[in-house]
């Protein structure tokens, strides 16, 4: 057991599954969950209300897209009627001012925009909705005009990478104070078209070096946050720092669990907000207790010194790739199991890079 | 836009949509900004506190040199001008003049 589990800071709330966007490397399961098994407006506030009592500190509201439901201005009221700081998480292609002034007066303390592309041809053809660009840099302008300050967050990948600093260039154009250029992580949608999306790593050690001149030329007026894609490194990510250590994520239906991917290992089973306390569920459950701490860690983890840096990489990757959620992240090159990573990257240089879009099954 | 360049005259304000409280979960100052949370120090707690909007960042290195009078006053002006310069680059304060 680990020695001492601190309050999260965080909760990541999907409050739907349904999109108008099909991105191919959609972070929501392949199982997607329908509109009917999703939480009521009355159980999202009892879950924010419980989060703030917890220690929670700040709210993303996220989805799918979450200005599908109509009830957006109560929760957000109600997360920050507790004190906890609330962040939108949106595609920006449905609504514009009139809900924005509408969240900004419940309480509403910002707003990330995603985008798919610079381009409005490359952004729409990723999307899979024609006229997306075009919503979403009214919808940035509309953020800006409500007073509300603009994260865009860039998703790139070896299809878009050569237009990084025409993002950088349109972030800064759309009045951001916050870039977030993030590479695809590898899960659900994105695991299966990965051979689309994946860069090879000349593409990545060059947008790294245009990252990393961009954020010198453009202190203090953009902040640019830097997501690489793992199969790259040589040592796992701190994935979500920690299982269940700082972040908790609430699906629509209302299944608690400590990262997004979670799901996938299907040998767990994830407590519902419906049947139990946030509390409980926090420091109580099974399954986030699971791979708490360090105690569950095989060697290589176990007698390394980045155990309590990397927290043995992320559990989800370990079962997609190795089939065992306890093994260490064959991401990592002490792992026995790396050269399924190195695979991974050889065949994706000789295939296609066509792609799946995310549907309902 | 540009970058806010913090000196003696500066006088700042906390920018809109970041929040500094004390959080009673962890009985602790917290600051809390765009998908960021900081849990500042003793020291800038302090200073931060000092933070009203119209002080200048003069004023209040003044202030914290009476206090703290074993420290010459050019050390106190460094450390705090550091220290508000990357709250500054990171979005946290606005000049209190502007906008």
């Amino acid at each position: 057991m680990p020695t001492q589990v601190d309050p999260p800071l965080a909760l990541l709330a999907e409050l739907t599954h349904r999109c108008p966007l099909r991105c191919p490397y959609c972070s929501n399961p392949v199982e997607l969950e329908r509109s009917a098994s999703e939480l009521s407006r009355e159980e999202w506030q009892r879950v924010f209300t419980e989060a703030a009592a917890l220690g929670v500190l700040q709210v993303h509201l996220s989805g799918g897209e979450p200005m599908v439901r109509r009830d957006l201005p109560a929760l957000i009221a109600t997360a920050n009627g507790k004190g906890i700081y609330t962040n939108l998480i949106t595609s920006g292609t449905l609504g514009g001012e009139a809900e924005l002034r509408e969240f900004a007066a419940a309480g509403l303390k910002h707003v990330q925009l995603s985008f798919q592309d610079f381009t409005a041809k490359t952004n729409d053809r990723i999307a899979g909705l024609a006229g997306a660009h075009e919503k979403k840099m009214k919808f940035a302008a509309a953020v800006r005009a409500v007073g509300l300050p603009l994260t865009v967050n860039m998703v790139v990948h070896r299809q878009n990478l050569a237009g990084l600093p025409q993002m950088i260039d349109m972030a800064q154009a759309l009045g951001a104070r916050r870039l977030e250029i993030a590479h695809v992580q590898y899960y659900a949608w994105a695991l299966i078209n990965r051979a689309a999306f994946l860069p090879s790593r000349e593409q990545l050690d060059e947008a790294t070096r245009i990252v990393e001149a961009a954020r010198e030329r453009l202190k203090g007026v953009l902040a640019i946050d830097y997501i690489v894609p793992d199969y790259h490194a040589v040592r796992p990510k701190s994935c979500m720092n920690g299982w269940a250590r700082q972040f908790l994520n609430v699906t629509p239906s209302g299944k608690a669990v400590p990262c997004h991917a979670a799901e996938t290992i299907k040998d767990l089973d994830f407590p519902s907000v419906r049947e139990q306390s946030l509390a409980d569920i926090w420091y109580r459950s099974e399954a986030f207790n699971k791979f708490r701490g360090t105690d569950w860690m095989p060697e290589p983890c176990q007698s390394c010194d980045r155990r309590e840096i990397d927290w043995g990489g992320c559990r989800c990757q370990a079962l997609m790739l190795a089939g065992d959620a306890a093994r260490t992240d064959p991401v990592c090159a002490l792992s026995p199991d790396h050269v399924l990573v190195e695979q991974a990257l050889n065949e994706t240089s000789r295939l296609p890079a066509e792609f799946v879009y995310r549907h309902f099954s | 836009m540009e970058r806010l360049t913090v000196s003696d005259a500066s006088a700042l304000r906390i920018a809109p949509h970041i929040v500094f409280r004390f959080d009673e979960t962890r009985q602790k100052w917290i600051m809390m900004a765009p998908e960021r949370l900081m849990l500042p120090d003793e020291q800038a707690v302090e200073i931060l506190q000092l933070i009203d909007g119209k002080t200048s960042v003069g004023g209040i290195i003044d202030s914290l040199a009476k206090k703290y009078s074993q420290a010459p006053r050019e050390e106190i002006a460094k450390d705090v001008t550091a220290m508000l310069q990357d709250l500054a680059d990171k979005g946290c304060l606005a000049d209190a003049n502007a906008g």
